[in-house]
Order: structure tokens, then sequence, then C-alpha cells
């Protein structure tokens, strides 16, 4: 099971928490002028990252409040957490980590 | 290729089963062929064969990055059955189970097929209207499944407890063709038959950059042991398909998944079927060699790192108990996880590409076993013929954009 930091709370196991998918998507704000193309990835394409992956997580059985993590795919390891709002902090080089 | 028979293992077991040969070549990789497939699991390994069998395609490689039927052909719970909701679905899978039937004699090699019945229980009235509609569905579409009462369900697995516990068990569908089958042997025997025709298997081979032409056709593929020119590149790379897809700029719809499996040690002959359960989340079957293989969910998160959080088996062993408390004292022997790519609607997608001579089949989700063969022989079909075979027509990637999904969210038996 992983500890997840969550930036109001602190460090708590991941049953507290539900994941959100990938982070950043922002919702197009002119949908009806999409193409069926732009609209497909915008609802389905994701970059299915392996490495440092950008992601949502909301501590559901906590504050209940979403947040950001940057979590590297290849090892579950959280390189940092962030709140909504804030941009993404640079992923470590990977022989730093 | 060295065939198998009774005359030749009765010789062989009488003489200290020596004289065997290895039952397929280790080449050097070739500086050129027709056709390379990515990806040395059975349904690479299956399309590479059918591509040499059906097609006479030319010159074949097969590039694994690891050792074949390592990934997800070696990691899952070998359930076979074709009992989906859509036809497009069950056709699909019901050409596989078709194949399966007489797949160890196509191949000379024993894959232990045995269709001893797939039980999928159903917990709650949810449950029982879904599983209804299903096998009205299935009937209509010409795969057998049939409802169980109750007590019908326990007469077919006695050690099912579908009382004395938490959500009862309210009855179940039944597919009677539907079973298992041993998937090392789905891997060497493919493996076995495609290197008698000529196909080269590489193994310990990645695949690092996917190679074009100016008109932006495939050339062939750069890997770790050199770059190698082909016409036509399948992509049958599992969990890794977004990435070895990106290296041709295709974008996929797909999220890969850590999904656990757990064998208990072994004990005699007690489980007569399969048995599945989608609320609760538990499956489990026996296999012969007398282990209990036991199917967990996926972890929430994505990720790549072919383990997952002991919670998620936990929950899967939990609901064993509860189902089955026969098996409450029983040891756990190994647990492990493989990379499962899902899709948005939960079906593959066995297709031509924007790339031209670019084909991928992937999004198999935590399903891919059982389609082995069906999915080999059309994709197969469809990189020799460079048009879809009309039972993967529907599996397209343009789907997601067009609205015509496959939507089988349930087919899986995960709670997604």
């Amino acid at each position: 099971m992983l500890l997840i930091d969550c930036p109001y709370c602190g460090e708590r196991p991941e049953l507290e928490f539900v994941y959100g998918g990938q982070a950043h998507i922002a919702r197009p704000a002119q949908s009806a002028e999409l193409s069926a193309q732009q609209w497909s990835d915008y609802l389905y394409r994701r970059d299915n990252t392996r490495g440092p992956h950008a992601e949502r997580w909301r501590h559901t059985h906590g504050c209940g409040r979403f947040f950001n993590a940057l979590r590297d795919t290849t090892s579950d390891h959280f390189l940092a957490t962030y709140r909504l709002g804030e941009t993404p902090p640079r992923a470590p080089d990977e022989s730093a980590s | 290729m060295q065939p198998f028979s009774g005359l030749s293992l009765l010789k062989r077991g009488l003489t200290g089963q020596r004289g065997w040969t290895a039952q397929w070549r280790h080449p050097e990789p070739k500086s050129a062929y027709d056709a390379i497939i990515i990806g040395g699991g059975g349904h690479g390994l299956g399309a590479a064969y059918y591509l040499a069998s059906e097609h006479r395609f030319g010159s074949v490689a097969v590039l694994e990055k690891g050792w074949i039927g390592g990934g997800n052909t070696g990691r899952n719970t070998t359930i076979i059955r074709s009992n989906y909701l859509f036809d497009e679905s069950a056709a699909l899978y019901d050409h596989a189970v078709k194949l399966w039937e007489s797949l160890s004699q196509t191949l000379n090699y024993n894959v232990m097929f045995s269709q001893r019945g797939v039980l999928m229980l159903a917990h709650s009235v949810h449950d029982v209207q879904v599983s209804k509609r299903h096998v009205h569905a299935n009937r209509a579409a010409g795969v057998d499944n049939e409802w169980l009462t109750p007590e019908e369900a326990q007469a077919f697995c006695p050690p099912l407890n579908i009382g004395d516990i938490r959500y009862p068990v309210l009855g179940a569908a039944l597919q009677r063709r539907g079973g298992t089958a041993r998937h090392d042997a789905v891997a060497w025997g493919y493996a076995r038959a495609a290197d008698a025709l000529g196909v080269d298997i590489i193994e310990n081979c990645a695949v690092t950059g996917i190679l074009r032409n100016a008109d932006g056709s495939v050339a062939g593929v750069e890997t770790t042991r050199g770059p190698i020119s082909a016409r036509r590149v399948g992509v049958a790379a599992a969990g890794h398909s977004s990435v070895v897809m990106k290296m041709a700029g295709v974008e996929l719809p797909l999220e890969s998944y850590p999904l656990q499996a757990l064998v208990s040690e072994p004990v005699k002959p007690v489980f007569p079927c399969v048995v599945m359960s989608n609320t609760i989340h538990a499956y489990i079957s026996q296999s012969d060699k007398g282990e209990l293989v036991i199917g967990a969910g996926t972890d929430a998160y994505t990720s790549y790192t072919q383990r997952g959080g002991l919670h998620i088996s936990s929950h899967a062993l939990e609901a064993v108990c509860e189902l089955f408390p026969m098996f409450r004292r029983l040891r756990m022997l190994r647990n492990w996880g493989g990379i499962v790519d899902v899709t948005p609607d939960r079906s593959p997608i066995i297709a031509k590409t924007p790339v031209p001579g670019l084909y991928v089949n992937c999004g198999w989700g935590t399903g891919g076993f059982k389609a082995t063969p069906g999915a080999a022989h059309v994709f197969a079909w469809t990189i020799a013929r460079d048009e879809p075979h009309p039972i993967n027509a529907p599996f397209t990637l343009e789907r997601f954009r067009d609205g015509n999904l496959i939507d089988e969210a349930a087919a899986a038996a995960v709670a997604h």
C-alpha cells in the first residue's frame, strides 16, 4: 500500500484516497467547436506515461480535497504532491532520485 | 521440428528422457524481414504462426524484450470464456474458444485446454438482472451460457458456500464450454510451431524506435540489437503498447494498470470448475499441478511496476475464504502482478493505425489470455491483407472518435 502525502493533511495510507487519473487535462472551453477527433482526444487519449506522471488524487476519507501528485510509474515512488492550481514541479533527474 | 506423439513420449520415457532437442531456434536477427511482430507473448507468437501457416507471408520475426511468455501470457489466471454481452465481442471471443478446442492438435503441443465450465456468481438483484441479460444475449448470439439457481450452482461446484455469507449467492451464469488452459504451453506451442515454419523468435531484443520511410510508412524497427527493416510491423506489446506506439507518434486511448494474481500451495483435486465473482471480486480455479489459482483486482492507479498493493490481493483472498470456507487454512505460495492496458470501453483494439504498415493488437485489459488464438488469428489476417478480418473490423482505433464503442465495462469481470 502506498503512503501518500496529502498537501493538506500529511502522510496517510492509500486506502484514504481515490485516484483521479492524469492531471492537467483542461476541458475545452468551446467544446461545440471541436472536431470529433479533438473531442475524442479530450475524452479518451491519455499519456499513459512510463516514468514521472502528473496525476490527480482525492483525499476522500480525509479532508475530501483534490490535489495533484507526481509519481514515477516505474517504481510507484511519489516525487511530489502539490495543490490544485500550482504548476507541477519538475521531475528530478532519474539518476539523482 | 521434433513431432510429439504417444510413441515418442514412450520411447524417450524408457530411455531416461534423453535425446530431446530444443523446441525452437535462437537465431541472430537478420537485417530485414517481411513482417515483424513486437511482443513475444501468446498474441504475438500466435500472430507470427498464423502469418506463416495461413498467409505464407514470407519472412517473419517476433521480437521480445525479455523471454517469450514472460509477460502477461505467463501472469494471467488462465481463464477462457466467451460469454460477453455484445455481438461483436461474443463473435471475437467465441472465435477464440473454437480455436482453443483444436489448438493442441493444430500445434501438436498439449496446451491442456480443459472445458471444465466457468461459473459467474450473482450476489445482488442487479447482478441477477445483468447476468440473465448476458445469458439471453449469448444464447441469441449462439454462445452457450445458462442460468443456475443457487442450489444448482452449488451442485455444480460443491465447495461453494451459497447462504451463510455477507453477500449470499443468488444464482450464477454457467458457460460449460469455458475453462482453463496452461498458459506457458500456449506460448511454447505457438513458438515451436512458428519456428518450424521459419519464423525467427528473437528474445532479449527490445524495440527502441520505429523507423519510417519518407512517405510516413513503416520502414522497420530500431532495437537493442541493431536496426531491422520490415515493410509491416505488428505491435502486440500488452501493457507497454502505449510506450511502443508513441515511438511511431501514435497516441492510444489506453491506461496501464497492475493486475495481481496468486497461487496457493498445491493440494489434491478439490475444485471442479472456474468460479468468478464480479461483485465481491475474486476468481479461482485449480491448476493441474494442484495449486489454487486466484485472480485479484487491478490497483487504482496506473503503473508499470508488475506488482501491486497487498491490500488488493488480501481483498480477493477474503472473498475466496468467504465463498469457500474450506480454503481458510490454505497457505499462499506466490503472488505477482502484470501490466494490463485498459481501453475506455474495456474492449480491445485490433486494427490498422494511421501509420501505413503499422498494426496494433492492444487494449485487452484484464482479459486477453482467453482471446489468444482468436486475436492472433485475426491480427495475422489484418497484417497480411492490410485490412481487418470481419470479426475484428469493429475493434478499430477510430471507434473512440466515431462513437462506435463496444462497451463491455462489465465484461472483464473486474470492478473497475
